[in-house]
């Protein structure tokens, strides 16, 4: 018997034996809507959470972003960005590095910062989630430079991580790999000290983007 | 000490006296557990409906378990279906060979690992060793243990036992790293660049797994320096070493874990990395991925109605930071890669209750009953423990002697007869009115003193008090 038709034989031999056990068991119980208090609206609790994880989070009208983006810039001489990100969100004289065709890795590792967009927000946790979709990207161009920008349209901040995780059903279906990011990079691998900037982008940067 | 992977090379009783003698070891263990206990409380309060959320936890992953080879099947078929390929190993050699061969294969010597303690479990490391293939530990606290030649000594946090300085002579020792100083934010940084020309230039990466959705094929990681995705994204192979009751059936359900995982163990609402695929993604991250499922001894242990709760433990480590017994005997003593309350239910049972060190391990708690409290999947620690205790082998002395303890106690003329012989029996062992070593006893006065019968039951003082006032 192979090792797959062997583990499967064992799985049934025990389950059989534990089939009362499992009958007895209850059944998943429904997820009640329990509310959770939130502090303002959806947005300032992501806003204050987001930052809670020392994301820097700047919230902006939407004729604003663009000289917010100029801010979050100031001093990153080579900027990483996807080819299909929206021309008017650069400030003009950022020096973009575009990922198209594919950055090499050390190509990746001279940009000093990356700009994307994000597929959904969260405010319960905080935390932007990317999908590879529209001006995002692959993952390893908001892996390896050490700045990552991020913008979030008001209208993709959901209140909790079920909501998120019910609209990221399509992109899973679709086979697209998902990264949700709370903060940058930490550790508190020494003397339980937290410090933020390990492996992944030492600073992140968040700019919430409101409708006029 | 660990004898590798899950046998304890000693009876918990010994290991634990002798790192009871650590005084650093109990001080750095004491502020973690505390720190983190204090953390994990604020953040799930934060959430009213958490103690919804465990039940529900409880109940995904029995329905998980009780549906095992159709979930098992279809995440086949789902990352198949991605392009990915997927291998089944039914114990630990098996896995090694596995991986070993993928490696092999492309030809790598040296590959880069993130934390992962399935891998610990099946000593992966020291497999590849044989073959000439170098795994670096890519996790801060395990790359630590890795240079110091230690074993991690808790699930979140493996190098809690090491402070500061020691980090930084070994950095400077092992990595040839520039460090004036012990500054956490130094070291951290020392090993970033140490590694990041390991992350650019390796070929294969190894991984574990925190959930796998068997709908969709998809498998995730929750981690938070990076390194992870590092792992998972840069080289060209990918290899996930996942243990079989890692499958989850819906995508939903992740729901629940992302929101009970991250709080119970680094009490963070959310750790800053969650990285999901599915299989191999053009243009994006791996050209190959591989998805090893490993048994392992975990059908022994959906065998048992009682036992099999234990399947359904997510690694959090919530557990240790609340048990009295780990926060002092610490990781080491239990001797394998899982430590702490659920390591001692677990490292038994995969074992098949066979391994005579590792059946003292049900004993290494006062069932005080901290660890249910906290499970994120609500496993009833102390049950399992209580009903192992049952399983593991005793002397025929001690066995006779406790049948001979059920049977008196079955009735009230027994137990006084019994009560009375015992009193008259016990004289010979009596010092200064306790009992130090009773005979064929030996585990139960080993630590302890077994008080002596006194010469008058209440029972009996009433008896003749009462006779008196009447």
């Amino acid at each position: 018997m192979d090792a797959k038709a062997e583990i499967l034989a064992r799985i049934a031999a025990s389950n059989g034996r534990a089939e009362l056990a499992a009958a007895a068991r209850p059944k998943t119980p429904a997820p009640r809507m329990v509310p959770r208090p939130t502090i303002g609206s959806v947005q300032a609790q992501f806003v204050r959470y987001a930052a809670e994880y020392k994301a820097l989070v700047r919230v902006v009208k939407g004729a604003e972003v663009q000289s917010a983006v100029r801010d979050a810039l100031s001093g990153e001489k080579r900027v990483a960005v996807t080819s299909d990100l929206p021309q008017e969100l650069l400030p003009h004289e950022a020096r973009l590095v575009v990922d198209h065709p594919a950055l090499a890795n050390d190509e990746l590792d001279r940009a000093d910062a990356v700009l994307t967009l994000c597929a959904v927000a969260i405010a319960e946790t905080g935390t932007v989630v990317l999908d590879g979709g529209i001006g995002q990207g692959r993952r390893a161009l908001t892996l390896i430079p050490d700045h990552h920008i991020c913008i979030v349209r008001e209208d993709q901040i959901v209140d909790s991580v079920n909501e998120a995780v019910v609209w990221l059903r399509a992109s899973v279906e679709a086979g697209r790999p998902l990264t949700f990011i709370s903060g940058p990079s930490a550790t508190s691998d020494i003397e339980l000290v937290r410090i933020e900037g390990v492996h992944g982008p030492r600073r992140l940067d968040i700019i919430v983007v409101e409708s006029q | 000490m660990s004898g590798g992977g899950l046998h304890p090379a000693h009876s918990f009783t010994e290991e634990a006296r002798e790192n009871l003698r650590n005084r650093q070891l109990r001080a750095n263990l004491g502020f973690a557990t505390k720190t983190i206990r204090e953390k994990r409380l604020r953040v799930t309060q934060e959430l009213p409906d958490w103690e919804d959320l465990r039940l529900q936890g409880a109940a995904i992953k029995d329905e998980a378990l009780a549906s095992l080879s159709e979930n098992l099947l279809q995440l086949e078929a789902r990352v198949q279906a991605a392009g990915g390929q997927v291998h089944w190993a039914r114990d630990a050699a098996e896995a090694r060979e596995i991986v070993t061969a993928l490696i092999q294969k492309h030809g790598a010597k040296e590959v880069v690992k993130v934390k992962s303690i399935t891998t610990d479990e099946i000593e992966l490391n020291k497999g590849l060793e044989e073959h000439g293939i170098h795994a670096i530990e890519t996790d801060l606290a395990e790359l630590i243990c890795q240079l110091a030649g230690d074993a991690p000594s808790h699930i979140l946090v493996p190098a809690i036992h090491k402070n500061r300085t020691e980090i930084r002579d070994l950095f400077r020792d092992k990595l040839g790293a520039d460090l004036p100083t012990d500054d956490p934010a130094k070291l951290a940084d020392a090993a970033r660049t140490y590694l990041r020309q390991k992350f650019m230039s390796a070929k294969v990466a190894i991984s574990g797994a925190n959930f796998a959705i068997a709908e969709t094929g998809t498998v995730c990681v929750f981690e938070s320096e990076g390194n992870g995705r590092m792992c998972l994204t840069l080289p060209e192979v990918l290899i996930t070493v996942m243990g079989i009751e890692k499958v989850l059936p819906h995508w939903e359900d992740m729901a629940v874990f992302l929101r009970l995982l991250p709080r119970s163990s680094t009490a963070e609402r959310m750790n800053p990395y969650n990285s999901f695929w599915t299989g191999v993604h053009p243009g994006d991250g791996p050209k190959e991925f591989h998805l090893v499922l490993l048994d392992n001894g975990r059908t022994n242990v959906l065998a048992s109605p009682v036992g099999r709760q234990t399947l359904r433990c997510i690694r959090c480590s919530a557990c240790l930071n609340v048990c009295p017994v780990y926060e002092r005997t610490g990781g080491h003593s239990y001797g394998s890669v899982y430590p702490g309350p659920i390591g001692a239910i677990l490292t038994p049972q995969l074992l098949g209750m066979r391994d005579q060190n590792a059946n003292t391990l049900p004993y290494a708690s006062s069932l005080c009953g901290a660890c249910v409290e906290v499970c994120p999947v609500r496993i009833d620690i102390p049950e399992v423990l209580i009903h192992l205790r049952g399983e593991t082998s005793k002397s025929w002395f001690e066995r006779m002697a406790m049948r001979f303890v059920a049977r008196a106690m079955s009735s009230p003329g027994r137990f006084l007869r019994a009560v009375k012989l015992a009193r008259f029996g016990q004289k010979f062992f009596v010092r200064k009115g306790v009992i130090r070593k009773a005979p064929g006893l030996g585990g139960w006065t080993a630590s302890r003193d077994l008080p002596a019968l006194p010469q008058q039951s209440f029972r009996e003082w009433w008896k003749e008090s009462r006779g008196r006032e009447s």
